[in-house]
């Protein structure tokens, strides 16, 4: 059966776009060497001009956050400094809607996602950091914890904001000065936080934020002005970077890849998992670090799930980001879009057994269809690789040890998913699963209260919660978390 | 002084003494080096002391696999269990105080006086950390207050196999600085013992081989810094590497080198290892695991 649907378009009027957007630094929208043009991936339509910060431009920010950070942000006390970033966390509430439409234009994904996740959660971790503020010396890293003092942060284009969220407000709230380098396909809400930051009189230099590609981000990590990195990412670059500062002796936290496994017994109540299922590979259409890529279930159930999972993927309505009713929105670029279609393609050509829901895909943008692999065995590109789209792999196993050691089979840790009625397996499962998040009965929650983040190849340090202040503070051995 | 001399002080006068050979320790047993290398180790005046096995990439590479087999087994130890073990290394090691007083002073000329002290103060670190098996992860953990119906903690879990570079100026306290805060919390490791110093070392295998540690919770290697610390940065089943004995030019490289796989790396200002020591060598072996589940009828 299949409901029709009235077109439930939220309304762009909202957002006002500038045709051409600056540099955010000292508190000022400045002009850089060059320009890049923004898309829309639902539409390819351009949205705006941004500029693309050079070595010199990164150079000013680097100036502007340290004197910011020398005269003013590390020296005021941390409850004035708690004080800005309550008002952050406000201004993103009272521009909630804008914020949200824009992330989803640039972006491409539902407004329902951005909406209900994205900004609520962007704003509540600048809320809860805020708190922070004021009591670093009861957050057991020593009695007076000094911040570290420029952070160079780059971040990936999958949760524009919400990911700008995660690096600015701790290491804000921990008395950094910070230069930012959001993702080239996704700038604009990190420009429209840079207004916000302006509204709330955020001393000039305390953020900055430099828009480019690659190269910019590579100047950011590089420059010899900043004494941290931040960085959430591919694994290939996230090496390269732990390598330079392996020799500069520069701070560093890194979020990485991911191929989680999400593990469904077969006492799982069935919709319930699908339902699980469903969101783990498909919320954000994949593009999550933490997507439960790899779906291992029980033999015994396999087939019913299957069958339950496909006819719940038919029903998922992919199309127009705007429209309220959408569930899968457009893949971020054309790059990335030729990245999953390339892996999807060994997919078949090694043997596994490809099902693509029937959905139809608009003519312009860049789309992927919801798309499950069955036959898929551990040696299979489609079960060791990142995808970072809407492609899930199915293996099976017969017992919880063999769960355990297909789960962990991977060079990745960062998290994983349990479906199960029985408590005690619960707990043992996620004693054993080697990943930095496990969810149990439930999958993709995120909150600013909750340590996040990678073993293995996924990164190290946390983000969120008091474990996540470490990477800010200038604490012996500190970020490796 | 002559050669003779130096070995045969714990002899008695007239009679010959049997000899110890200094072996690696891996996997619980004692074997020589693969490549049936050895070097010569002098005393602090000169004089020979022993010739101690000279370990190789391969012996690297069988160290970390005897280290990966023991891990799932000391990971999932009890706490508790873990603090007796460690405790039980104490209570053995304070046995042995006149034989590791005697090792420390021909290895480094310090004073009997010094040389038992560095003992004592050796045992009583293990003492420490014993006690810190059961309280990692309420100092590391706890309860997350979540925005929704969920209950949410994170617990500190091990890192998995940590390579560890013994410090070069201790023979005995600095070691067991190292070991100790890596093992504690259910990580196994492969240590490369302090090059001017090894034989205090492959003494206290024997001390860890009767405690009640698993075979391959530590595996020793005697060796060459520069020859055998790359492969233990380069390997891609370690987790994390401690660069306490790397001297600054190596440690960048050896950085370098765990970025393969992004072993947590361990670099701290020197320690002066009388003192007692900071959390960061233990926390850095750890990982942080969250767990969710939701809450409802």
């Amino acid at each position: 059966m299949r409901f029709e649907y009235a077109p439930a378009p939220e309304a762009r009027s909202i957002v006002t776009l500038r045709d051409s957007y600056g540099l955010f630094i000292g508190g000022e929208f400045t002009a850089g060497s060059s320009v890049f043009k923004t898309i829309s991936p639902a539409t390819e339509e351009v949205l705006a001009e941004v500029t693309h910060a050079g070595p010199e431009d990164v150079d000013r920010a680097v100036a502007a956050a340290r004197q910011a950070y020398e005269r003013v942000w590390s020296v005021m006390p941390g409850r004035e400094r708690g004080k800005y970033l309550f008002r952050i966390a406000r201004l993103i509430q009272e521009r909630a809607r804008e914020l949200a439409v824009l992330e989803t234009m640039d972006n491409g994904k539902p407004i329902r996602e951005s909406r209900d996740t994205d900004v609520p959660l962007s704003a509540a971790h600048f809320f809860y950091h805020a708190g922070w503020a004021d009591k670093l010396s009861y957050a057991g890293f020593g009695p007076s914890p000094r911040p570290l003092g420029v952070v160079g942060q780059v971040i990936p284009w999958n949760f524009p904001l919400l990911m700008l969220a995660w690096k600015v407000a701790p290491a804000l709230a921990c008395g950094n000065t910070v230069v930012l380098k959001p993702a080239e396909t996704t700038p604009l809400t990190a420009l429209l936080f840079a207004e916000i930051c302006q509204q709330a009189d955020l001393p000039p230099g305390v953020v900055n934020i430099v828009t480019g590609d690659g190269t910019t981000g590579q100047a950011v990590v590089a420059h010899p002005g900043v004494d941290k990195v931040a960085f959430t990412g591919s694994t290939a670059v996230g090496k390269e970077i732990a390598r330079a500062c392996a020799v500069s002796g520069k701070r560093l936290t890194l979020e990485l890849g991911g191929k989680a496994a999400n593990v469904v017994f077969d006492d799982a109540p069935a919709d319930q998992a699908v339902e699980g299922i469903v969101n783990g590979i498909f919320f954000n259409a994949g593009h999550v670090c933490c997507a439960g890529s790899r779906l291992l279930v029980q033999e015994s159930v396999a087939e019913e799930v299957l069958g339950a999972l496909k006819r719940r993927m038919a029903a998922l309505r992919l199309g127009d980001p705007m429209d309220k009713n959408t569930d899968i929105g457009a893949i971020n670029s054309r790059a990335q879009l030729e990245k999953i279609a390339e892996l999807a393609s060994s997919g078949e050509a090694e043997g596994a057994e490809r099902w693509s829901a029937p959905c139809p895909l608009p003519d312009r943008g860049f789309w992927f269809p919801p798309t499950v692999f069955t036959g898929v065995s551990q040696a299979h590109r489609i079960a060791r690789e990142e995808i970072f789209g809407p492609v899930l792999s199915v293996l099976t196993f017969r017992t919880p040890a063999e769960a355990v050691e297909k789960a962990n089979n991977t060079p990745y840790g960062l998290s994983a998913g349990v479906w199960t009625e029985k408590g005690a397996l619960i707990l043992w499962m996620a004693s054993r699963l080697r990943a930095g998040v496990v969810w149990a009965n439930t999958f993709n929650r995120f909150d600013p209260a909750s340590p996040f983040g990678g073993y293995k190849e996924s990164g190290f340090g946390r983000e969120g919660g008091r474990h996540g202040l470490e990477a800010y503070l200038d604490v012996p051995g500190g970020g490796d978390v | 002084m002559s050669e003779a001399s130096e070995v045969s002080v714990a002899a008695e006068a007239g009679r010959i003494a049997v000899r110890k050979t200094y072996k690696l320790y891996i996997g619980g047993a004692f074997p020589r080096s693969e490549s049936g290398r050895s070097f010569t180790v002098r005393g602090s005046g000169g004089g020979f002391l022993a010739n101690a096995a000279l370990a190789s990439r391969k012996d690297a590479r069988d160290a970390v696999a005897a280290a990966r087999k023991a891990f799932p087994g000391w990971s999932g130890a009890t706490a508790y269990n873990r603090g007796q073990v460690l405790y039980r290394v104490a209570e053995v090691l304070e046995g042995r105080r006149a034989q590791f007083a005697d090792e420390v002073r021909l290895a480094t000329g310090r004073s009997p006086a010094a040389a038992f002290a560095e003992v004592d103060a050796a045992v009583d670190r293990w003492v420490w950390y014993a006690g810190w098996s059961d309280k990692i992860a309420q100092v590391r953990g706890g309860a997350n207050p979540v925005a929704g119906p969920y209950f949410n903690f994170s617990v500190p879990e091990p890192a998995g196999v940590v390579a560890v570079l013994a410090p070069q100026d201790s023979a005995l306290l600095g070691l067991v600085s190292v070991i100790a805060p890596a093992i504690v919390s259910g990580n196994t490791a492969v240590v490369l013992a302090s090059e001017r110093y090894p034989l205090p070392a492959v003494t206290l295998a024997e001390v860890l081989a009767t405690s009640d540690v698993p075979g391959g919770v530590v595996n020793m290697l005697t060796g060459r810094v520069a020859e055998v610390a790359p492969w233990l940065a380069s390997h891609m089943d370690v987790n994390a590497i401690d660069l306490a004995g790397a001297p600054g030019a190596l440690a960048d490289d050896l950085a370098v080198a765990a970025a393969d796989n992004l072993k947590r790396v361990v670099r701290l200002p020197t320690a002066d290892w009388t003192a007692e020591p900071g959390l960061e060598r233990m926390f850095g072996f750890l990982e942080t695991k969250t767990v969710w589940h939701p809450m409802g009828m």
